[in-house]
C-alpha cells in the first residue's frame, strides 16, 4: 500500500507491475541524465568570459545531436512496447472474478461454479479498529488464490468507476453496459489496496478495493463460508 | 463426440480464451455464450435429443456475465421482451 512521503511506486505484486517499475526506472534514469546534462551545458554557456561570434553551422554536431536523440528514443520504446505485448499475451485464467462498480461501493462476484456474490463497502473511519488504514480498509475484501492466473472482469451498474490496484499494475475503467477484461498473477500472498480511480459522485473518494491474495486451501475455506453466510 | 464435452465440462475451471473475441471488451463474448445456450437447448430439444451439451454454454456464460444482466435477461425471456435472436 501506499505510504507517507513514498517517493516511488508501491512494491510490486504482480510480475507485470514488476516490469513497469523497472521499465520505470531505466525511463527516469534516461530523462535524469539528459536534465543533467543540459543543465551542465547551460551553466557552462552562463559562466564563461569567452565568446564565438563567428561559427555558421557545424555538420558533426548537428549529425550527433539529431542522431544521438533518435537512439535514446529507441533505447525507451524497445523495452516499452516489450511491456505493452506482454500485457497482451494471451494467458488461461483459473478464476473469473467479476467487479461491478456502484455508487458508491463495489460488489464481486465469483460464478465459475456456485453463485457467489457479496458487496465490499468501505470501513467508515470511525469503525477502524488500531492498525487499519483510513479510507483503503473494506469490509469484505476480494479474496484470490496466490501464484493463480485471475481473469477479472470489470463493469458497472450505474456511472462510470474505475478498478485499479497499483501494486498489482492494474487499472480497468468500470462502463455500464460494458464489460473490461485484466488479468494477473499475485505472486506473493498479501493484501493489496486500491481507490475508485474515475470520478462517480459524492463518495468516489470512499469506495476502495482491497485484494487479498492467500494460500488456495485457504481461498477454498472462504469462499465455502461466504457462500454459507451467503 | 460427447464424451469429449462431458469431459470437458467435468474440468471445467472458467472460461477460456476465446479467439474471437481477444480483446479488453468482453461483452460479446459474454452475450454470445447466453444467446448459444438458449439456442442450444431450443435446437436440441426440438429433435428430441440429450441437451447436455448445451451445459458448457451455461458454465461459460455464468462465468462471464453478471449476475444482474443474466436475471435480467431471463426476465425478458419469460416476459418475450428479449432483445437476441433465440
Amino acid at each position: 500500500m501506499a505510504h507517507p512521503s513514498q517517493l516511488g511506486f508501491q512494491d510490486a505484486a504482480s510480475p507485470v507491475m514488476e516490469e513497469l517499475l523497472h521499465f520505470h526506472d531505466h525511463a527516469l534514469m534516461v530523462v535524469l541524465l539528459i536534465s543533467a546534462f543540459v543543465l551542465y551545458i547551460i551553466v557552462a554557456m552562463i559562466s564563461t568570459k569567452l565568446t564565438n561570434k563567428y561559427v555558421l553551422d557545424s555538420q558533426e554536431i548537428e549529425i550527433i545531436w539529431t542522431v544521438l536523440p533518435a537512439v535514446i528514443l529507441i533505447l525507451i520504446a524497445l523495452p516499452s512496447l516489450r511491456i505493452l505485448y506482454l500485457m497482451d499475451e494471451i494467458n488461461s485464467p483459473l478464476l473469473t472474478i467479476k467487479a461491478v462498480g456502484h455508487q458508491w461501493y463495489w460488489s464481486y462476484e465469483y460464478t465459475d461454479y456456485e453463485d457467489l456474490g457479496f458487496d465490499s463497502y468501505m470501513i467508515p473511519t470511525q469503525d477502524l479498529l488500531p492498525g487499519q488504514f483510513r479510507l483503503l480498509e473494506a469490509d469484505h475484501r476480494m479474496v484470490i488464490p496466490v501464484e493463480a492466473p485471475i481473469r477479472v472482469l470489470v463493469s458497472a451498474d450505474d456511472v462510470l468507476h474505475s478498478w485499479a490496484v497499483p501494486s498489482l499494475g492494474i487499472k480497468m475503467d468500470a462502463v455500464p453496459g460494458r464489460l473490461n477484461q485484466t488479468a494477473f498473477i499475485a505472486t506473493r500472498p498479501g493484501i493489496f489496496y486500491g481507490q475508485c480511480s474515475e470520478i462517480c459522485g459524492a463518495n468516489h473518494s470512499f469506495m476502495p478495493i482491497v485484494v487479498e491474495a492467500v494460500p488456495l486451501e485457504h481461498f477454498e475455506n472462504w469462499s465455502s463460508r461466504m457462500l454459507e453466510d451467503a | 463426440m460427447s464424451d469429449t464435452i462431458e469431459e470437458k465440462i467435468k474440468n471445467y475451471r472458467t472460461a477460456p480464451f476465446d479467439a474471437r473475441f481477444p480483446n479488453t471488451n468482453q461483452t460479446r463474448n459474454c452475450f454470445q455464450n447466453y444467446l448459444d445456450f438458449h439456442r442450444c437447448n431450443k435446437a436440441l430439444s426440438a429433435k428430441d435429443q440429450d441437451v447436455a451439451p448445451c451445459d458448457w454454454y451455461q458454465r461459460v456464460y455464468k462465468s462471464l456475465c453478471p449476475m444482474s444482466w443474466v436475471a435480467r435477461w431471463d426476465e425478458q425471456i419469460e416476459n418475450g421482451s428479449f432483445p437476441g435472436k433465440i
